[in-house]
């Protein structure tokens, strides 16, 4: 057997190569559900059921998107310049700080200026720390994926540091959490008697922006060159290092911004809890958007639904909720391989 | 006699493009039978289904009589197939010993059989003249020496065919005749050869029987005697092409100036070496060499990619102290990279994006950081049409393209502003007969304009066709520039060994500097 490039893939093709990957993943993880005993067709009834089956279902896995989108944006303008920021989850937390240093009274201001100025600061705070493992990659070509994944565990220690000491909450009765943000800081709900907030509207927004820079912008272009040819980028005259700065910016900045939509828009407060994971999962979003912006939205809702869903089903019938974990990793590596196969076909001999 | 190869209707189809049709290969005991064909004629992958790399959708393969398993390289070298690939596949960091040995003893037996093994590279290397120390490093030998190390990994493996796919690249002519030499000297032991290669003085020289290739179907058959370059090239083109020369002109003032610019390696390699060289308008400076000997380094600080170390670097009478890309190009110097794949296009973005990549932040391309597409794609379609770009569109994708197209597409690029000086870093590397006379169509066009042009490569025939002075760069050291009408290719080739031709070894203060 080996492989042989197709010369042009068909387009059908690539469009159907992540549905049929999904529904891989999905006859995979039949399999692990059959061996706990359960129904498979009724527990993926469930888990469908819990995902977009009612208002309040629906909500939620909206709510649960919208982190995972900002995440998934970061990992895909990151990776589009083979700048490999694994560091999305510390990023967060260095927006939700931001957030918390501003929003929990040092500024007094009304809501429509209170808001961005602690979005900005967020993504500000987010973009810096991504900053840092790019530059040491431009100057020392210190491998990023092993700096900005070692950041996460530094920040997440100092946020753990913050909430035991300076930061404490004095009337948390104990509990490691930040003092509430003030009212003015606060996302608005927009959908009644839901969890569900503003942030969901920056969220597509910010896909939306980020898909009209990677097409229409010389930052895009940019960013598209270095990460499929660095040593044709730098020829044709492009700041190579430059455009990894920028990009580090907008990637940090994006996850920030995720953080900061978490403290002021469901938990009103930083905690150590805030984020189960949203920026590791932002790297299967991304991966399995295929880096497209508006994909990335897509496949946001998609691993949303597994997430909300699988809680749900958990609670239902006798299947642990890891399930979700392993769906998400076997929908992302199903599509890695229907990647593969759009690109090359397999030849026997 | 007896044929101690034979290829029967091979064809081997990739999609819809059709790689060999047919091809029916017969060898002699004791011959040397020339392969000779453009790129993508076919020559390699009918050697990658003889080795067992690729397996025919028809035809099969014969051994002294006995059918080749198809897809089985180990099978082709059980049978005596031995291949010397032009990219020499050598472990750079082991000794000569080392690389012969490497894969011959099985993986199971805890100790290696060493002394018995050297004393047969002993043998060998005398048996054929193939001189080379058994306990250097492969990465400290010149090139010609490692490929006599891959020659003896074939014979160590008891080759009795040997495919050499374009041995003469990469050597001098001096290392041509040497080579030469040990092909005679194996022939007369009873090897058998197969030769690819384009050059067909060489083919002419040491090959008995010549077949020509032209998309994937032997086209001509004929014995080397009595067969002329002219009959060849016409078989293997398929038309006439005549390549253009230069007809003489006055040049007129400096365009390039580099006054003794050292620069270290960024790789650890050769770097330049107290470098001394001008170019002028309306003239071609050709610079001769091997590869490997600072070539790398002279394109790339001209480009803009390096500053130097040492010493200056003046454009158009600017000196430039920390030079880049955009600004050399800005200037006016318009490059032609040795490595289109690698550093000319960028494959997987669209032809429009490449056509562009240099005039990005520059109006009409773009305004206030926003791509005009409709402007980027008028003016690639413009461009396409000028420099005879055969594509689908400018919406397809680069690295589509052949070699020859994607090239006219670089020198679009580069040629397209009126460049005050050309950077032609081995423009016809890869290309196919027409397609370099289009280059040089293009660079004589640029020098009959006004633009100096620095012509770096490694083809003697090319160098003196369009050079009106060339020099030679040896170990980062570039010589005294000479008249291109009255040095001799033979001249040069010692030069590019690093003989100075009045004063014998090139020591390290006797380079010379510019006129």
């Amino acid at each position: 057997m080996r492989l042989e490039l197709r010369e042009s893939p068909p387009i059908w093709l690539a469009g159907m190569a992540p549905i049929l990957a999904v529904g891989a993943a999905l006859v995979l993880c039949a399999g692990l559900i059959a061996w706990t005993g359960e129904s498979v067709l009724e527990a993926y009834a469930l888990l469908v059921k819990g995902a977009v089956g009612s208002r309040f279902a629906l909500a939620e896995t909206l709510t649960r998107a919208t982190p995972l989108i900002l995440t998934g944006l970061a990992a895909a303008v990151a990776f589009r310049a083979k700048l490999w920021n694994i560091g999305g989850e510390g990023q967060l937390y260095m927006g939700a700080l931001a957030a918390t240093w501003l929003g929990t009274g040092a500024l007094d201001l009304p809501a429509f200026l209170l808001i961005p100025v602690l979005l900005i600061a967020g993504a500000l705070a987010g973009g810096a720390v991504l900053v840092v493992p790019a530059l040491i990659k431009n100057k020392l070509r210190v491998d990023e994926v092993v700096t900005t994944l070692l950041l996460n565990f530094i920040i997440l220690l100092f946020v753990n540091y913050l909430l035991e000491g300076p930061l404490k909450d004095p009337m948390s009765l104990g509990w490691p959490q930040a003092a509430p943000i003030i009212d003015e800081g606060l996302l608005p709900k927009i959908l009644e008697k839901s969890r569900l907030h503003l942030g969901l509207i920056i969220a597509l927004l910010a896909a939306l922006a980020i898909w009209l820079v990677m097409r229409f912008t010389v930052w895009g272009f940019e960013i598209k060159a270095v990460g499929l040819n660095a040593r044709g980028a730098a020829f044709s005259g492009i700041n190579v290092n430059g455009t990894i700065i920028r990009t580090a910016l907008i990637s940090g900045g994006l996850a920030g911004i995720a953080g900061v939509g978490e403290v002021i828009g469901l938990k009103g407060y930083l905690t150590l809890d805030l984020s189960p994971g949203f920026g590791y999962t932002g790297i299967a979003v991304a991966m399995l958007a295929q880096l497209h912006p508006i994909g990335v939205v897509v496949s946001a809702f998609f691993l949303a639904g597994i997430y909300v869903g699988a809680d749900s089903m958990g609670r239902a019938v006798n299947i642990p909720t890891y399930l979700a974990d392993v769906l998400v990793a076997s929908s992302v590596l199903c599509v890695l391989v229907s990647v593969m196969l759009v690109r090359f076909r397999i030849r026997r001999g | 006699m007896s044929a101690v190869l034979r290829l029967e209707n091979i064809t081997k189809r990739f999609g819809s493009l059709v790689a060999n049709d047919s091809v029916s290969l017969s060898l002699a005991r004791g011959e040397v039978l020339a392969l000779l064909g453009e790129n993508g004629a076919g020559k390699t992958t009918l050697m990658n289904i003889l080795f067992g790399h690729y397996v025919a959708d028809e035809g099969h393969v014969e051994v002294e009589g006995e059918a080749l398993p198809p897809g089985a390289p180990h099978a082709a070298i059980a049978a005596g197939i031995g291949m010397v690939h032009q990219h020499f596949t050598l472990a750079d960091n082991l000794t000569v010993l080392d690389n012969v040995v490497l894969g011959t003893e099985s993986l199971w037996r805890p100790w290696q059989s060493r002394a018995a093994a050297r004393s047969r590279l002993d043998a060998m290397s005398s048996e054929y003249g193939l001189t080379v120390d058994p306990d250097a490093r492969v990465g400290d030998l010149s090139v010609g020496e490692r490929q006599r190390v891959e020659i003896l990994k074939a014979l160590y493996r008891d080759a009795r065919i040997l495919i050499m796919d374009e041995p003469t690249a990469v050597l001098t002519p001096q290392e041509t005749e040497g080579l030469f030499d040990t092909l005679r000297r194996l022939v007369e032991r009873g090897l058998s050869i197969i030769f690819i290669s384009h050059k067909l003085n060489e083919i002419l020289a040491i090959c008995d029987r010549v077949m020509v290739l032209r998309r994937g179907k032997i086209v001509h058959e004929m014995p080397t005697e009595g067969a002329d370059r002219h009959i060849l090239a016409e078989a293997m083109v398929g038309h006439a092409v005549t390549r253009p020369k230069a007809d003489p002109m006055a040049p007129g003032d400096a365009v390039l100036s580099i006054r003794d610019v050292s620069l270290r390696s960024a790789t650890g390699g050769v770097g330049l070496n107290a470098v001394n060289l001008q170019v002028r308008a309306h003239e071609v400076l050709g610079i001769a060499g091997v590869s490997g000997n600072g070539q790398v380094q002279l394109a790339e600080l001209i480009s803009g990619l390096s500053r130097p170390d040492e010493g200056s670097l003046t454009l158009f009478g600017e000196t430039l102290t920390h030079p880049t890309p955009a600004k050399v190009v800005k200037l006016g110097v318009g490059r032609i990279p040795e490595d289109r794949h690698a550093e000319g296009v960028i494959g997987e973005m669209s032809i429009w994006e490449n056509m562009i990549s240099e005039d990005l932040r520059a109006s009409p391309i773009s305004r206030h950081g926003l791509i005009d597409h409709s402007a980027a794609k008028a003016r690639t379609e413009a461009q396409i049409e000028r420099f005879d770009v055969r594509c689908p569109g400018p919406d397809a994708e680069t690295r589509l393209l052949s070699g020859g197209n994607m090239q006219k597409l670089i020198l679009a690029r580069a040629l397209s502003r009126e460049p005050g000086l050309v950077l032609a870093n081995q423009p016809a590397r890869g290309l196919d007969e027409g397609a370099i006379a289009y280059v040089h169509g293009q660079l004589l066009a640029a020098r009959e304009r006004g633009a100096g042009v620095l012509l770096i490569t490694e083809d003697l025939e090319e160098l003196l066709a369009l050079s009106d002075r060339v020099a030679v760069i040896y170990h980062g050291r570039v010589s005294a520039t000479m008249d291109a009408k009255t040095v001799s290719p033979r001249e040069l080739g010692l030069m590019m060994a690093g003989h100075n031709p009045q004063t014998g070894p090139q020591g390290p203060d006797n380079a010379g500097a510019a006129a």
